[in-house]
């Protein structure tokens, strides 16, 4: 059964492992959250888990409320899918609780990345800077755009000044430290995108 | 945070000596060689305390034949056995790097007296 939970990431700290090690590990409050839907290919064309996360007391309209009505279950706050090859294990208005997954297991996490507004090419893409003395006017440009009269034009992609950060990012394979059943949190090795306090989708690793 | 501080707190030891920069300190560490752990002792000057909570780490100096050694333990690490002060140090400052420039009798520091009661 391939496992998926939504959650909040509360912050970072360190812990001691069995050896004794320090790792640094991301708090994640997973949990609990609800099959809201369970899309099959005759119905939808793909096989998805919908997830549903946070109990949302205001402003549920009817259609919403109708949604959530079907699984019986309260109106939520988020709602994410997870594709799964076999949805089918899953029923509707299942309870999803972080006791899926287990210490040593490895996670994928996608979450929003923070937001750092627009920059320039060298944080934004690690290009190198010109000299800042000895005469040089050229302190922290893009570089030279691409040849001239051929193609007399700027390629696309070509890496600029832009936004940066606050975009969907994904980290893969970060190994599960604890899992705390009864506080429904989860530690994981390394950082996780995204600031404190913002929603990150836990899944079992594709790798 | 609540939930942070809770797991943090989980890792804390219950008890750690009390012990300040200058002190001359035992560390008593969990060292594994194959598959038996015995146990070691690093002792030396503490030339440094930082960071606190679960972070919290100091900084142990010795000279080893005549090669200044410097090593960093967590407080809260479960690799230290224990922690004894051998001798309290008067310093008058936070961080003793200047000891790394110093050596032989300019290394010493003054110990500290503990003022005892007439009898």
């Amino acid at each position: 059964m391939k496992k998926a939970i939504i959650g909040t990431k509360l912050g970072m700290t360190q812990v001691f492992n069995e050896d004794g090690t320090m790792v640094p590990v991301t708090v994640i409050k997973a949990g609990p959250c609800s099959v809201v839907q369970v899309k099959t290919v005759e119905n939808d064309g793909y096989e998805a888990v919908q997830l549903a996360y946070e109990d949302k007391k205001k402003n549920v309209n009817k259609p919403q409320k109708g949604h959530y009505d079907k699984a019986g279950v309260e109106p939520k706050r988020i709602i994410k899918e997870a594709k799964f090859e076999d949805a089918s294990e899953y029923n509707l208005g299942d309870e999803v609780k972080v006791g899926i997954f287990e210490t040593g297991d490895k996670v994928d996490i996608t979450g929003t990345s923070k937001g750092k507004g627009f920059q320039g090419a060298i944080k934004r893409h690690g290009f190198g800077r010109g000299p800042m003395s000895h005469g040089s006017k050229y302190h922290r440009g893009a570089g030279a755009m691409s040849a001239a009269a051929t193609p007399a034009r700027v390629r696309k992609g070509k890496k600029l000044p832009g936004q940066m950060g606050n975009v969907r990012s994904t980290v893969q394979n970060l190994e599960v430290i604890r899992v705390d059943e009864e506080m429904n949190v989860m530690l994981v090795k390394g950082a996780v995108p995204g600031s404190r306090g913002s929603v990150v989708m836990i899944r079992q690793t594709v790798k | 945070m609540d939930v942070i501080k809770t797991i943090e707190s989980q890792y804390l030891k219950n008890e750690v000596p009390a012990f300040n920069v200058g002190d001359t300190v035992k560390v008593h560490v969990k060292v594994v060689e194959g598959k038996r752990e015995r146990i070691q002792i690093f002792e030396g000057i503490v030339i440094k305390k930082q960071n606190g909570g679960i972070g919290e780490t100091f900084t142990v100096r010795k000279l080893s034949y005549g090669v200044g050694v410097e090593r960093t333990f967590p407080v809260h690490s479960p690799r230290i056995d224990r922690i004894e002060v051998a001798k309290q140090g008067k310093v008058r400052r936070a961080k003793l790097y200047y000891l790394r420039d110093r050596v032989g009798k300019a290394a010493k520091i003054k110990e500290k007296r503990t003022e005892r009661k007439a009898k």
